[in-house]
């Protein structure tokens, strides 16, 4: 029973990680159609940034939630105004541009802060259930991800800032036309997919600790959940990381990492099968 | 202007014969030392450190005259932690640039990579990593530590301080698969049980799932051979989770890429290791060595690893062959260092084992405290043992292969 309850925070974690990684990938690429291959070199730099902070004397919590959002929400807004406005609408030439961006900024932070892997140690402690023990801090992390995912959704549903995003990603030129400036909606929306991700990086850096190369060991889980998800950005997010990320942490646990990769894969191969538009391309039509 | 083609002709006959003629001149050039290290990507902990001790030691060769009256060349090729790249260098080294010598490869896939096409292009190798052991080939001195020397000594240490269940955790591909088999079956030999042994993938970081394993199976300790920068987050999780201060570990690869300085005092206090070399080691050649490295390197330069250790001797044992063969010529340098070469270096006596071409040295166990290691135990001059009950090179020089371990 123990053990039981231990795995279902387990699995809750896995899912609540692999949410708060890819909802800043859902932002970019759901609602501007931009394919951010930098997008695990921006979860990279929100751990540096966190790591950084908090080096510099700043408290863990000021460093991850507030420092790293904001650091690298900024490095996304110069990103957006320097490389992307120039590519809205040529996919493919977005994937080349941030996967330049990728490759400069791994080697930027190797010159920078060096290869060796660096991280904080988690706060919070452990505590016991019934004769097993886990981190405190994944009950922290599942915390975050639900305020960060419903916090996304209250700001597109609900402010004047969302309907605006929402409106000229359907359409720009409407939008312009009724007194929207569409360029600093872009700038905002890439600076905020991209905050949310510098966020997420943050939060898992004391999980997983952070080298410059880390960034590949995401990137292609977080596609694949924003793939599989579809078009909707909240609900997308949610349910295709609740199937993988349950998925992927219950086979491994009953058999090893590799299967547990293989079976998230094989789980996402047959997903895209049956629904090429992702979950919300079927099901919870037109949701957020 | 015309030329015709006999003027052509004799032109470039006499251009050959120039180049002929040169020849002996070349004997003034540097001797070229091969240098093949992951310098960049998620293997490059190993590698910087072991690119700066051999660049260390052919600066104080060339301090000293060089050998055999020539200055010695480091052409460095960064691998970038990739095979593919360790195949296209090992032939540049090999036929382009003509090294004397690669010194090089740290994962027993790369080792595996490029050691078929040195042998192909016979260029002499020195493989300076500690690894599970085995590798039995005429062109290839192996520096390193192997399990025999290592893990022989650390399992019963650690069973009779911690009891007799083992959970063993490994990364995914030679070096792990085998180490764990060790591991495996010393731990039987003393009478102990290994409950699960557990692969993964380089890039693994989430290790919640094994953490819940390990406290189901209830081991009396862990054994880690977890490799690179993404395992590192293994032991902050097992730290976070609380299971450092009520299952103990021990470990064949904690340290090599500097893990206990990267982890908090409080994650990584009361790990065991086992090596040849560590700071630590009281000897007048160490003390000498270390004030050297960090005048070079900079007073801050954070640990030298038991690979760059290992890449130091390499190179100092390959040069000892050199002199005693008076030529860099591959088969004079096999076979002067078959004598049974002996050097005294920072981690006290090596000695090839001619037989094996591994080395005799001495070995230590020692636990992490405080972002360092403090000695317990020392082992002097500790033959490869499991290697040599496999592999001959005396009597059967042509023998090439990889020996594993059955059981």
């Amino acid at each position: 029973m123990d053990l039981v309850a231990l795995l279902a925070i387990q699995v809750l974690y896995a899912i609540a990680s692999l949410a708060l990684m890819s909802v800043g990938l859902a932002i970019i690429f759901g609602m501007m159609k931009v394919i951010n291959l930098a997008h695990g070199e921006f979860l990279m730099l929100g751990g540096y940034a966190a790591i950084q902070a908090n080096r510099l004397g700043l408290s863990i919590w000021i460093a991850m939630l507030i420092v790293a959002p904001i650091v690298v929400g900024a490095i996304g807004v110069i990103v957006e105004r320097t490389i992307i406005r120039w590519l809205y609408g040529r996919m493919i030439d977005t994937m080349l541009a941030t996967w330049g961006l990728s490759l400069f900024l791994v080697g930027l932070t190797t010159a920078i802060f060096g290869n060796t892997t660096v991280g904080l140690s988690a706060p919070l402690g452990s505590f016991e259930i019934g004769q097993y023990r886990t981190s405190a801090y994944t009950l922290f992390v599942i915390g975050v991800a639900l305020v960060v995912l419903f916090g996304v959704l209250a700001i597109l549903r609900f402010t004047r800032l969302g309907l605006i995003a929402r409106g000229t990603m359907q359409n720009a030129n409407m939008a312009a036309a009724l007194g929207v400036n569409p360029n600093r909606v872009y700038s905002i929306t890439f600076g905020a997919g991209a905050a949310l991700t510098g966020l997420a990086g943050a939060i898992i850096a004391p999980v997983s600790g952070v080298f410059p190369t880390i960034g590949a060991a995401y990137v292609a889980k977080c596609f694949i959940t924003v793939i599989g998800g579809g078009a909707s950005i909240v609900t997308g997010t949610t349910t295709a990381s609740t199937l993988f990320g349950a998925v992927n942490q219950i086979a491994t646990y009953v058999t090893t990492p590799v299967f547990g990769e293989v079976a998230l894969l094989a789980a996402a191969i047959v997903l895209i099968r049956v629904l090429p538009q992702g979950i919300t391309g079927r099901f919870f039509r037109g949701s957020l | 202007m015309n030329i015709d083609r006999r003027q052509l002709l004799g032109t470039a006959v006499a251009l050959a014969g120039a180049s002929t003629l040169s020849a002996p001149a070349f004997a003034a050039d540097p001797i070229k030392v091969g240098s093949l290290h992951d310098l960049s990507g998620g293997l490059d902990i190993y590698g910087k450190p072991m690119v700066d001790a051999l660049t260390l030691a052919i600066e104080e060769a060339n301090a000293a005259g060089g050998l055999l009256g020539r200055q010695l060349q480091l052409v460095n090729y960064d691998t970038q932690s990739s095979m593919q790249l360790y195949t296209q260098f090992a032939q540049q080294a090999a036929l382009k640039d003509k090294v004397a010598v690669v010194h090089g490869g740290i994962t027993s896939a790369s080792r595996e990579v490029i050691r078929p096409v040195l042998d192909k292009f016979k260029t002499l190798y020195f493989y300076n990593t500690q690894y599970e052991g085995g590798v039995c080939d005429r062109n290839q001195f192996d520096t390193g530590v192997t399990p025999a020397q290592t893990v022989e000594k650390l399992v019963p240490y650690a069973m009779k301080k911690w009891g007799k269940k083992v959970y063993v955790v490994a990364a995914d591909y030679n070096y792990g698969q085998i180490t764990s088999q060790w591991v495996k079956k010393y731990t039987i030999d003393n009478g102990g049980e290994v409950l699960s042994i557990d692969f993964f993938p380089l890039d693994v970081t989430n290790f919640s799932s094994t953490i819940s394993k390990i406290q189901a199976a209830k081991p009396d300790f862990v054994w880690s051979a977890l490799v690179g920068g993404a395992h590192i987050s293994f032991y902050r999780q097992w730290a976070a989770a609380g299971m450092n201060k009520s299952i103990p570990m021990a470990s064949t690869t904690f340290g090599v890429g500097n893990e206990q300085i990267v982890l908090s005092p409080d994650e990584a206090n009361g790990m065991l290791v086992c090596y040849n070399y560590f700071e630590s080691v009281k000897n007048p050649v160490n003390t000498a060595f270390l004030e050297k490295f960090h005048t070079r390197f900079g007073a801050d330069y954070p640990n030298v690893t038991e690979l760059a250790m290992g890449t130091y001797q390499g190179f100092k044992l390959w040069a000892e062959g050199v002199k005693k063969a008076e030529s860099v010529d591959r088969m004079k340098v096999i076979e002067a260092l078959e004598t049974g070469v002996s050097i005294d270096a920072p981690s006290g006596k090596v000695t090839i084992d001619p037989p094996t071409h591994h080395c005799i040295l001495d070995v230590h166990i020692a636990e992490v405290r405080d972002k360092k290691f403090l000695l317990l135990e020392d082992f002097p001059q500790q033959k490869p043992a499991d290697t040599a009950a496999v592999c001959d090179l005396k009597k059967n020089p042509n023998d090439n292969q990889q020996y594993v371990i059955k059981f």
